[in-house]
């Protein structure tokens, strides 16, 4: 490994989100602490009779609270107002709204944004319109003729994935390197590592980076329902998420954006601003073995995060001069289903071995759902909020321990705990591992 | 620190002419476009009834072991048309892989072994779809969610929604040919597979991985995501008893618009040191990529900026990362798509970039062969120009007369000396990408 340098060193130097539980970091933050959760019927449409009504909503929010001039944003999908709001908090927060002297053409955008909303009443009429009894194919010219009536241009190409991106752009004048990823729920995470790199290598001084999306929409809870992916929990929907708990029984979706603002060290100290913490690792790695399944030892998790590790030079077998593992804390994927849950702790402890148990590891998804795109974003900014106030996020709805689960999952209540460096962990639906590195700036 | 080389070894282009870069080339160099009738569906009720079609022939099951036949049924097109794609470069490469022979040892470690595959918004197929919504319509013949719910999602298959979900290429791709490497998925139109490629060059270059498959498969082939092609201005007006092949005019000031090609291209990046090692053929070395964003007026990027500024510096960033200038290369390959305010957008970033020899810097144009290929186009275009390099000749251009400022009228095939060529593409969406593809020494 090469010595870090103000030239090489990567730092956070502003963070936002959009979530279930809040629009602002540290509101959400302290409920985060308090356990709460942001689950509850589902509104967007009438999911009655699904078998899954419930999800993690973003409540009450205007993205016109965030941006410039809303008109320019005017037919945003709720992806892109995500972002907005996420983003707009980072920017603010890194002061380079305030800089004039910014190189826009140095500074980057990398997301892991979802795909768009369907207009799907819409949608669904066209698709009518085109079957009759008996029929196995669709007939295209009656399909197109309805559609040309009620599909519209800018719904329609607000879908793109790639949207978010330019929604960013425009609000914020960026013109250097601009990527989207779309590794499903490891996307934000691969996008803030991959930013990483691109600074790094030198391809930019400021990157935005971070994830956006929302699958609360028909074709999303019916397409996770198939897979049985989903917790069907009955009752009270603030318990139906219950990662590394012995009864849990799938996960429960949720949507937002998180967003940061990564910077060159040397970048940010010459214009003032304060790094919030600095990016010291990253790993990327892919399971090759099932779309449906994750490989079992948790070979793939285990790659991601030796990667990270690596790069950031720890050694996970060993102890820090005061005793302590050799990380604080991990941000688990922990999605709540029977197999992410266990396979994840069985790759924790093939990376740290005996050491894995004094490593306390939390799934925030409990309280705040599972962000799919954006989930690594929003977990990567709680590791900083952990580094920052010596508090580690619980994960609640933990009652009924798993005996092949005996790791350290801060159940139920929030704990106070010295943080100075943290693993974020994120896993695809499909086999993509990625994970984050961060540590106390100093 | 000397920067670790990234060559191409391996081809693997899907398009109207079929899987492998020699159908491709043959067409290029014969002057045949693959343009014609769509056949995937009934087209006519669009703006343009056609496109180009990858041949009916193509079975994807003729590019899986047979122990992966079962995972072709949860495919869709775009994911067909990656996994045949990247066979196909892989035996380019001369590579074993757990997909060519699940007992031998493979070539390439899997931990070693990368893969970056562009893809687009992947549109569900509506005959599926619909047969299970009929099943949940109420007496209005609308949808009904509560039917829906009740009963009607229970006709989609438990998979239904790995199907298109745009991280599936890649992970079949991983899956089959066992690359445990990193892997991304690029979703930016356009200019995603030409950043794949350029993701798959910086993950070599750090080290984390020796190679990768990397490219991008697209095809909009698909009632619905058709008529997005329509919706944001994409199409000519080409009526079923319109000649296809001459709607295509890149640069010409009478071109209407595009049509639509379904297609892509999984490359074999390869450090040039393993590639060395195990005495690989090299077609040529991907010498360096750029990316930026540009300014668009509308924010979406309907017309991907308000002049060529931001694509330029996407291509001089991949000059500078390339360590050449302007005056070293020998030709370009521009999306070309026929769209006026797409072609101005790219004749402007010629322009800013070689100044006055923009007139006559030999443009390769590739749409009206194959058809806008969207997402596939940056890895095709590799391909191709890696074929160009390799052969010293440049493919004919077809259908434009008149192309004040760029040199892109029609022309036969030529043979000449070629050793830098550019790639470039900007997209809906405002992102640009480029890269240099360069002769070996």
């Amino acid at each position: 490994m090469t010595s870090r340098t103000a030239s090489n060193r990567v730092v956070v130097t502003g963070m936002g989100w959009i979530t279930p539980l809040g629009h602002d970091i540290d509101s959400t933050w302290q409920r985060l602490m308090r356990s709460e959760s942001g689950m509850g019927p589902i509104t967007r449409f009438d999911a009655r009779t699904f078998p899954t009504t419930f999800a993690a909503e973003v409540k009450n929010y205007d993205v016109a609270k965030f941006v410039a001039d809303v008109k320019v944003h005017a037919t945003a999908g709720l992806n892109s107002q995500f972002a907005l709001g996420a983003a707009s908090q980072a920017w603010k927060q890194s002061g380079l709204d305030a800089f004039s002297a910014l190189n826009r053409k140095r500074v980057g955008l990398y997301l892991g944004a979802g795909e768009g909303v369907l207009d799907f009443p819409q949608y669904a009429a066209a698709n009518l319109a085109g079957w009759s009894d008996g029929a196995t194919r669709l007939d295209a010219v009656r399909w197109a003729k309805t559609a040309h009536e009620v599909l519209t241009q800018m719904y329609e190409v607000e879908q793109e994935p790639n949207m978010p991106l330019a929604h960013l752009a425009r609000e914020f004048g960026i013109r250097g390197p601009a990527l989207n990823c779309l590794t499903a729920c490891a996307a934000s995470t691969q996008a803030i590592g991959e930013a990483y790199s691109l600074i790094l290598r030198g391809d930019a001084d400021v990157m935005v980076s971070g994830g956006t999306h929302t699958m609360i929409h028909v074709l999303g809870v019916t397409g996770f329902n198939r897979l049985t992916a989903l917790s069907t929990s009955k009752g009270d929907p603030t318990k139906a998420s219950r990662p590394f708990d012995a009864t849990r029984d799938g996960f429960v979706m949720g949507e937002g954006s998180g967003m940061v603002v990564l910077e060159r060290l040397e970048h940010a100290l010459a214009r003032g601003a304060k790094p919030l913490a600095e990016l010291v690792g990253y790993g990327s790695s892919a399971d090759a073995f099932r779309i449906t399944d994750i490989q079992p030892e948790g070979r793939g998790g285990a790659s991601s995060m030796h990667q990270a590790l690596a790069q950031a030079g720890i050694d996970p077998l060993a102890r820090r001069a005061d005793g302590r593992a050799a990380i604080d804390y991990i941000s688990a994927h922990g999605t709540g289903t029977k197999e992410n849950d266990s396979i994840e702790t069985r790759g924790v402890k093939r990376v740290f071995g005996e050491h894995a148990k004094d490593i306390p590891m939390s799934s925030i998804k409990g309280m705040m759902g599972h962000l799919i795109a954006a989930a690594g974003a929003v977990e990567f900014i709680t590791c900083i909020l952990a580094i920052r106030d010596g508090m580690l996020p619980p994960t609640i709805n933990y009652n009924t321990p798993d005996p092949d689960l005996d790791l350290d999952y801060v159940p139920n209540v929030a704990r106070k705990a010295k943080v100075d460096i943290c693993l974020s962990n994120s896993f695809g639906f499909g086999g993509q591992n990625d994970t984050l590195a961060v540590k106390r700036f100093e | 620190m000397q920067r670790r080389r990234v060559v191409l070894t391996g081809l693997g282009p899907a398009t109207a002419f079929g899987i492998g870069i020699d159908p491709l080339w043959q067409a290029l160099v014969e002057g045949r476009s693959g343009l014609g009738l769509i056949r995937a569906f009934d087209a006519s009720g669009f703006r343009a009834a056609s496109g180009a079609q990858i041949p009916d022939s193509f079975d994807v099951k003729d590019f899986v072991l047979k122990s992966y036949r079962k995972g072709t049924k949860v495919m869709a097109r775009d994911i067909e048309i990656a996994v045949a794609a990247a066979v196909t470069a892989v035996k380019d490469a001369g590579l074993t892989t757990r997909g060519t022979d699940a007992e031998a040892v493979a070539t390439i470690a899997p931990s070693r072994f990368g893969c970056h595959i562009g893809a687009g918004l992947i549109a569900a197929d509506l005959d599926e779809l619909t047969a299970a919504l009929w099943t949940a319509k109420n007496a209005a013949n609308e949808f009904d969610a509560g039917n829906w719910g009740q009963q009607g999602m229970q006709e989609l298959t438990p998979l239904w929604l790995l199907k298109y979900l745009p991280n599936m290429l890649a992970c079949h791709v991983t899956i089959i040919h066992d690359c445990q490497g990193p892997s991304n998925t690029i979703t930016c139109n356009e200019a995603s597979s030409g950043l794949s490629l350029a993701e798959s060059q910086r993950v070599i270059e750090r080290g984390a991985a020796d190679a990768c498959l990397s490219g991008g498969a697209d095809s909009k082939l698909n009632p619905m995501a058709y008529l997005r092609q329509e919706l944001a201005h994409r199409l000519a007006l080409c009526p079923p008893d319109a000649d296809a092949t001459t709607i295509i005019r890149p640069f010409d000031a009478t071109s209407t618009g595009s049509l639509v090609g379904e297609g892509g291209g999984i490359l074999v990046l390869e450090a040039f040191d393993t590639a060395k090692a195990r005495g690989a053929r090299m077609h040529a070395m991907l010498a360096g990529t750029g990316a930026t964003q540009s300014y668009c007026e509308d924010t979406v990027g309907l017309v991907p900026g308000t002049n060529g500024e931001s694509l330029a510096d996407a291509i001089d960033a991949a000059l500078r990362d390339a360590s050449l200038s302007a005056s070293d290369i020998d030709a370009a390959i521009p999306y070309g798509c026929g769209v006026p305010a797409i072609d101005a957008i790219e004749a402007d970033a010629l322009h800013r970039v070689f100044g006055a020899r923009a007139a006559t810097l030999p443009l390769v144009t590739l749409a009206p062969f194959i058809g806008a290929t969207v997402a596939g186009f940056g890895a095709i275009a590799v391909s191709v120009a890696a074929k160009c390099i390799t052969e010293q000749r440049l493919p004919a251009r077809l259908n434009s007369t008149s192309t004040a400022g760029v040199a892109a009228t029609a022309a036969p095939s030529c043979a000449t000396a070629l050793r830098h060529i550019l790639v470039f593409t900007p997209s809906l969406g405002g992102q640009n990408s480029a890269a240099i593809v360069s002769k070996l020494d």
